[in-house]
Order: C-alpha cells, then structure tokens, then sequence
C-alpha cells in the first residue's frame, strides 16, 4: 500500500461518483453527468472507466482489466498497475475469478455473473453526436425520445454499402426507452449487453456516466428488411479453434500471410489449455505475447 | 367549415422593439395565404411565431388538429408540438441549408420525417423517398447523392420533397424562391402550385417578390413595421392598393 487514498480518488469523489451510479443504475440507459476529475492519465485513456472503477473497488475485489480483448496490452497493464499500487487489490487476467473488470472496446466471451461489474471506457457517450452536433439539442431529442435520426445514419450506411456498415459503437434501446452507445465494442458484442452482470460506462472526458443493470433488456436498432445481425470474421481461431468468439486479423508475413485469433486472449487460452487446438496451434508462428501455443 | 389556422392578435416584441404586433387571420383548408412586406417589416417573425420556432408574447394560434380538433398551439407541450411539427405541418427554409441535412444523402433526407414518426421498413422508406424525388424532378439515380452536389434550385426542391413525405397539411414557406434565378423560379413556383392544388395544401408564405404571390397566394397580407396595413384578395390589393405603402410596393416593381 501506499500513501494514496484507497483506489487513488478521495472519498467525496468516490461518493459523489456512486451518487452518479446509483442514478443511471436507476435510468437505464440514460447519461448521468458527473464532476469528472483530472486522473493521472491522459483522456482517452480511460478517465472515465478508472474513476468509475475507482468508486466502486472494494480491498477485497479481483481485478481484471482487458484493453481489445487482450490483458496485456499498455492500456490493460498500466491501469491494472495503477490500482495494484493505489489499491493494493489482487489481479487477475481470468474473466471468471474477477470480480470486477474494466474493458475497452470488448465484452469478455465468457458469459458474466451476477456477482461482476464490468466497467467500460467510453470514449463518447452521446449516440447522437455525429447527427446533431448541439449538445442542448441532442439533450431534448432524448428526453423527447425522437430517435428517428439514428435511423437515418443505418438508412445511409444501407444506401451506400447495401447493409448496415456500422461495426462498433453500434446504437441500442435500452428497455424501449434511451437510445445508447454500448462504447465502441464490435456490433458481435451487442447481444452480450443483455447479461447477468452490472454494467457501468464512464466518460471522463464528457463527464458522462450511465449504466445497465443485469437483465436490462437491450435492442439492438435496425430495419425490419435489414435486420441487425453480430457480425464476426467468418473463420475458427488459428490458435485455439473456436468458432464462435471474435477474432483478430494478425497479418504474420510480408507475402499476404495471415492468422486469425481469439481477440479475448484469456478465452483463448483457457480453451488451449483445455486441449483444443486450431490450424496454426501447434507449428504456425504464435501470436505476440502468446509464445507457448498449445 | 372550420378555420385550419386561427390567429388571434399575435405579438412578439424584441424588447422595446416590435417584432410583429396584433396579428390576426384565418387560414381555411387549401386556402394560401401570402404575407409580403419590405425587409424588417415582421413577417419572418410572424411566420417563426406561427410555426413555434420563436415562442410569442402574447396571442393564438389554433390549429385544427386531426384528432382533437381545433387547439392553442401556444398551451401544447413541447412533445406535442414537435410531433405536430413533423407531421401535419412542414416548414421551408429560405436557404435550403436550414433545412435539409448536407451531410446526408437526397433520400435519408427524404426519409427521416418518415422514420421520426416510425418508418422502420427501409424498402418502404426508400421507394417512397424515390416516388417524392420524381414529384420534385429530381432524378431517381440522384437519390444516394448527398444535397452538396445539387444545384441551388435542386437544393430547394429536394427541401419541399422532405417537408412533404408526410403528407402534411400546412406548410409554412420562408421566402422559398429567394436566391433562385427566375427560370428555375418559374419551374419551382409551377411545381409548388402543383403540389399545393394536388394535396389540397393550406399554406403560409412569406416573400418580398409580389410576383410569387400573385401566382401562388389566394390572399395575401402587407406588413409594414410590424403591423398589417393592408389585407384582402390577392389580385384585389395588387390591382387595387388602399393602403399608402402597399401603393409604394406595388409600383416599386421593375417592369422587364
């Protein structure tokens, strides 16, 4: 331990934080705005998913951070670091022995418990931003709920590629009420949003936090001759096999070589040391930072 | 036969100024009415008070509503306003940048009012942006072009195809052949008169050009500094003028 405040934040902010929670736990889907405060780490970087992490650590807790899926990328381990220090809570990169986890961009593949809280980083919150760029404006479209306009970017994506091209930060109704930015994880994600766990996303830079507690129901929005489906690379993982997770494309060589791999490396090498194997398991080249394939 | 707009002594002051004062008329089912007047003489403000864009100090506006008949649109709550606004009622910019979404194709332009009021059928939503795009002649293989690449004119009319989808039965008109030269004129005022014959439109336009509402308005209204000077029959005040500034507007204009 060290001289910081436990989880780094001071009480009244980690209150004032909680405060925030509690109320977007209570409106789902809905933007709670909140003192966002100045963390030792740049925007963008994951304020918002530190400070709502901060306030909801307990010493007790495991935690778990994954940045694109991976737990060990620069975002994942220097967040996992700061609280190890200002905390002094235990680590973990399994998703089930955390007990909380904060993500960028992925929902772990492993389906979620009651007793976790996954944390989001977002990066912009307002799902309406890019079609209404007046803040007071897109404030009244939400509490008017006129959502027609989000149904004119899927229309325009529709009219320009023949499908709905939006892959991430793909927008959802929360129990038929706010529309809203499940932060920019693969549209493959979408249907994991509805999940026994509590959700929190922070936005620390727009000082926004909002939530979904478990079960929430969770529409993913679409036409009804063009349907929303979760799209993932058409291709079983290379190293373990699967071929239902989400996959990265690694280009591998300068001659158009290529492998696909789990993005959830955790889930990726459960399933290895389980004994599934994929096509490039045992001789391929491994993936970075995963030498020991099978 | 019920008045679709009533307007009982509308006054909207910018301070000590006066923006329009005491204005008052009615407005029946297919009827056009055209408001004409020098610059600063009100009637944009009039017209932004009509449609709820400015919120009037004092004075009715009642409109006969579809479902609850004839209600103050100034005691609606701001959701039912809205609503009404984009479905019975339609509104067309002077410059058509006000109006449509230049970031956005001809046909999600033409489609958004039929996705605000829950549209969710992209087929539909796209065969009837084409259907509305060939009443405006607009050609159909234009329809994924975004209203950047449209000529002025096309801009325009691209704007009256988006404030029609839904068939509205009021539109309010700012000027809407301002800034057009007066070929394309001539082809946007034909076309308007079409649709307002057609779809048995009621509508409010505002102009400076009295040639505009001899064609198109049924009656028209002269505003100078705020208040109504002279109102009646189209052809009546234009051939006709009592009122000192309507005789000074009216032989204001150039003869080609």
């Amino acid at each position: 331990m060290s001289d910081y405040n436990f989880a780094y934040l001071d009480e009244q902010t980690k209150r004032m934080i909680r405060r925030a929670i509690l109320k977007a736990l209570a409106v789902p889907g809905y933007q709670v705005p909140f003192a966002s405060r100045e963390m030792p780490m740049p925007y963008g970087w994951g304020t918002g998913g530190v400070q709502v992490s901060a306030a909801c650590l307990v010493p007790e807790d495991r935690l778990k951070v994954i940045d694109q899926g991976a737990d060990d990328t620069t975002n994942a381990v220097s967040i996992r670091r700061f609280f190890e220090r200002t905390a002094g809570v235990a680590t973990t990169g399994r998703t089930r022995d955390a007990t909380l986890i904060q993500t960028r961009h992925r929902i772990p593949e492993e389906p979620l418990t009651r007793d976790q809280i996954l944390v989001y980083q977002v990066p912009i919150p307002e799902p309406l931003r890019f079609l209404e760029p007046r803040e007071t404006e897109t404030r009244k479209m939400h509490s008017l709920e006129e959502y027609g306009l989000v149904h004119v970017k899927l229309y325009e994506d529709i009219a320009r590629h023949g499908q709905i091209a939006t892959s991430y930060a793909y927008p959802v109704k929360v129990e038929g009420r706010y529309v809203m930015d499940p932060s920019p994880i693969p549209k493959f994600d979408n249907p994991k949003l509805e999940s026994a766990a509590v959700q929190l996303f922070g936005a620390g830079r727009e000082q926004r936090i909002y939530a979904l507690p478990p079960h929430c129901k969770v529409v993913s929005l679409d036409f009804e001759d063009h349907p929303f489906v979760p799209s993932k690379a058409d291709h079983a993982c290379d190293l373990c096999g699967s071929d239902t997770s989400y996959l990265d494309e690694v280009i591998v060589d300068d001659a158009g070589g290529r492998m696909f791999v789990c993005s959830d490396t955790d889930y990726c090498e459960g399933r290895r040391e389980a004994g599934h194997l994929g096509r490039l398991a045992a001789s391929g080249p491994s993936a970075p930072g995963q030498e020991d394939a099978a | 036969m019920t008045p679709l707009l009533q307007v009982k002594g509308l006054t909207q002051r910018y301070g000590a100024r006066i923006g329009c004062a005491d204005v008052s008329f009615d407005l029946y089912p297919g009827e056009v009415m055209g408001i004409v007047g020098e610059s600063g003489s009100g009637k944009s403000t009039l017209l932004n008070c009509l449609a709820g864009h400015l919120e009037a100090d004092a004075g009715e506006v009642i409109f006969d509503t579809r479902v609850d008949g004839p209600r103050d649109v100034r005691a609606m709550s701001e959701p039912e306003r809205r609503m009404l606004a984009r479905t019975d009622w339609a509104f067309v910019h002077q410059n058509p940048r006000d109006g449509l979404r230049m970031g956005v194709s001809a046909g999600g332009n033409v489609g958004e009012r039929l996705m605000a009021v829950g549209a969710r059928h992209y087929g539909d939503i796209r065969g009837q942006a084409l259907d509305w795009l060939d009443r405006v002649e607009i050609a159909a293989d234009r329809i994924d072009d975004r209203p950047t690449a449209f000529s002025g004119g096309m801009q325009q009319r691209l704007q009256i195809a988006r404030n029609l989808v839904t068939g509205p039965r009021l539109v309010f008109m700012d000027e809407p052949t301002g800034g057009l030269d007066v070929s394309v004129q001539a082809r946007l005022l034909d076309l308007l008169r079409g649709l307002v014959r057609e779809m048995g439109l009621s509508a409010v336009i505002v102009t400076h050009d009295l040639a505009v509402v001899r064609l198109l308005a049924h009656r028209l209204m002269v505003m100078k500094s705020g208040h109504v000077v002279e109102a009646g029959l189209t052809d009546q005040v234009l051939d006709d003028p009592q009122h000192g500034y309507t005789q000074l507007l009216v032989s204001s204009v150039l003869q080609a």
